[in-house]
């Protein structure tokens, strides 16, 4: 049943001799971006059939670069790296150009992310932190709150597809959300239930829920339960609660580091250091408060490493691109198996 | 340094455990007859392992890790087919405020000896270190030690460590 749903489109060596450590979409779909060991940052677009690397973004960073993230409009880059600092980079046609460096962090930025009014930007650190940053008209970027909920290194930041609502993860084995109140950030409810750090985190389309994935090699899904909600689920003021619905364990053999869930088909990708790609589907009459997730794919040795990264195209169903510790990148074509 | 990060400075002054039990070494390896045939594939095995372990200086004393049973070639699991390798090391005290830098040193090791698609696991052997399971997630965590070893200061205590003696 699981046969050829997932097959190889191309490999491309993305940062040879160097780890790739992450992969991001710009949000039509025509461009990737990738970042690695090597402190650089590569912007990949489609000729004909292959993917060609368009610019080489070298000169930003003194150390790794770990994370990579587009602002809502397309025409920004976040640059996160272990340098301690964030580069906004500036789209000009094909070339791109470093505006800004954010610094503060008192060490190894993590991740960053953009709120989807593209005016916020989310950035977190070895240093237990999460900062949130203004980004005014002029391109100036301002530090709005400084978030100290975390007992450890954070690993993953990422905003809600519509609201200004911000989850993080950490080496603390928890996930935390945060909301404005009053010209500040609150964390008003954190997620336990990992057993270990908790290495990335993925909104569905709807916001309505989230995956998280675990060195513990299991994938938790939360559902959010507003107050007054019929299911009775208990919410502690105005705030919702995030109650954990379904548990994905027994699939994969080592630590999960990236889960990224399509928000066109709703297909749930993960990223194992087993060097191996899943993806699962809910199964179409299960229950919406407990729902069963069926693997749909496993390809075993995607990549010759760990895999780090997992990203659907935004506007592509199916397309999904991969990196790994080997310093590659590879693009897969899914198609959901025909139910039998 | 128990429960920090691997980049933070090992403490410099008093040894913190100044008259350690030394051991005796192992011998040489011997080569087998199927070894010294060059048309058979040789899988790589826990002794090979042990070997490129043991003579790993310890950071304080003049003295390797198999000298001071921090490593022992019962507790080195290597499974070829499966390109995975665990090492268990003891260390000296429980309290060895050394015990990640020591981690850190056999996981490079092995790291930069075996072929890329090995998975190597170091952990501390159960039950003797006071900050075990702390330890341990920070040597199996990839990303915390990539960031430590593009620390210039504790990378060369790391080549230090590995340097074999003269």
């Amino acid at each position: 049943m699981m046969k050829d749903s997932l097959t190889l489109l191309s490999r491309i060596p993305a940062h040879p001799d160097s780890r790739c450590w992450f992969l991001a979409w710009n949000p039509t779909g025509s461009l990737l971006a990738s970042c690695g060991g090597d402190r650089s940052i590569r912007i990949w677009g489609k000729e004909g059939d292959t993917w060609v690397c368009k610019s080489v973004l070298g000169e930003g960073h003194q150390r790794t670069i770990r994370k990579v993230a587009w602002s809502p409009c397309g025409n920004y880059l976040a640059s996160a790296s272990f340098d301690a600092t964030t580069c906004i980079w500036k789209k000009n046609h094909e070339d791109f150009e470093c505006t800004a460096t954010l610094e503060g962090h008192e060490n190894e930025v993590k991740s960053v992310s953009w709120a989807p009014s593209g005016s916020l930007l989310a950035t977190c650190s070895r240093d237990k932190t999460v900062w949130v940053w203004e980004v005014d008209e002029e391109d100036e970027y301002e530090c709005m709150s400084v978030l100290n909920s975390h007992t450890q290194d954070v690993k993953h930041v990422v905003w809600h597809p519509n609201q200004e609502l911000l989850a993080s993860a950490s080496y603390d084995d928890t996930v935390k959300l945060y909301r404005e109140e009053e010209d500040d950030w609150v964390c008003f409810t954190t997620l336990e239930g990992h057993e270990s750090t908790v290495w990335s985190l993925a909104f569905d389309h709807s916001g309505e829920r989230l995956a998280s994935c675990s060195d513990d090699k299991t994938v938790r899904i939360w559902r959010q339960y507003k107050p007054g909600n019929e299911q009775g689920v208990v919410c502690n003021g105005t705030d919702p609660t995030w109650k954990c619905i379904c548990t994905l364990s027994g699939f994969h053999t080592r630590t999960i580091y990236d889960v990224a869930w399509c928000q066109l088909t709703g297909a749930l990708a993960t990223a194992c250091g087993d060097d191996a790609i899943r993806v699962f589907e809910e199964e179409l009459l299960s229950d919406p408060h407990q729902p069963t997730f069926t693997l749909t794919a496993h390809m075993a040795r995607a990549h010759s490493q760990d895999v780090n990264c997992v990203a659907w195209n935004p506007k592509e169903p199916g397309l999904l691109a991969s990196c790994s510790d080997d310093g590659e990148m590879a693009f897969w074509k899914y198609q959901r198996p025909e139910v039998c | 340094m128990v429960g920090q990060d691997p980049s933070a400075s090992p403490a410099i002054g008093a040894l913190e455990n100044a008259n350690p039990l030394i051991y005796r070494r192992q011998g040489e390896r011997p080569v087998t007859a199927r070894e010294e045939d060059d048309e058979l594939p040789d899988a790589i095995d826990d002794r090979e392992i042990f070997d490129l372990i043991r003579s790993i200086n310890d950071p304080e004393h003049p003295l390797t890790l198999e000298e001071l049973n921090v490593v022992e070639q019962v507790r080195v699991k290597v499974n070829d087919a499966e390109s995975t390798v665990s090492v268990e090391f003891t260390p000296t005290i429980p309290h060895c405020s050394m015990a990640t830098l020591i981690g850190l040193s056999v996981k490079v090791k092995l790291i930069r000896s075996l072929p890329e698609r090995f998975k190597v696991d170091v952990h501390i052997t159960p039950g003797t270190h006071a900050s075990e399971h702390a330890v341990n997630k920070q040597l199996a965590d990839k990303e915390r030690v990539a960031a430590a070893l593009e620390n210039n200061h504790l990378l060369e205590v790391v080549n230090q460590c590995l340097s074999g003696r003269p």
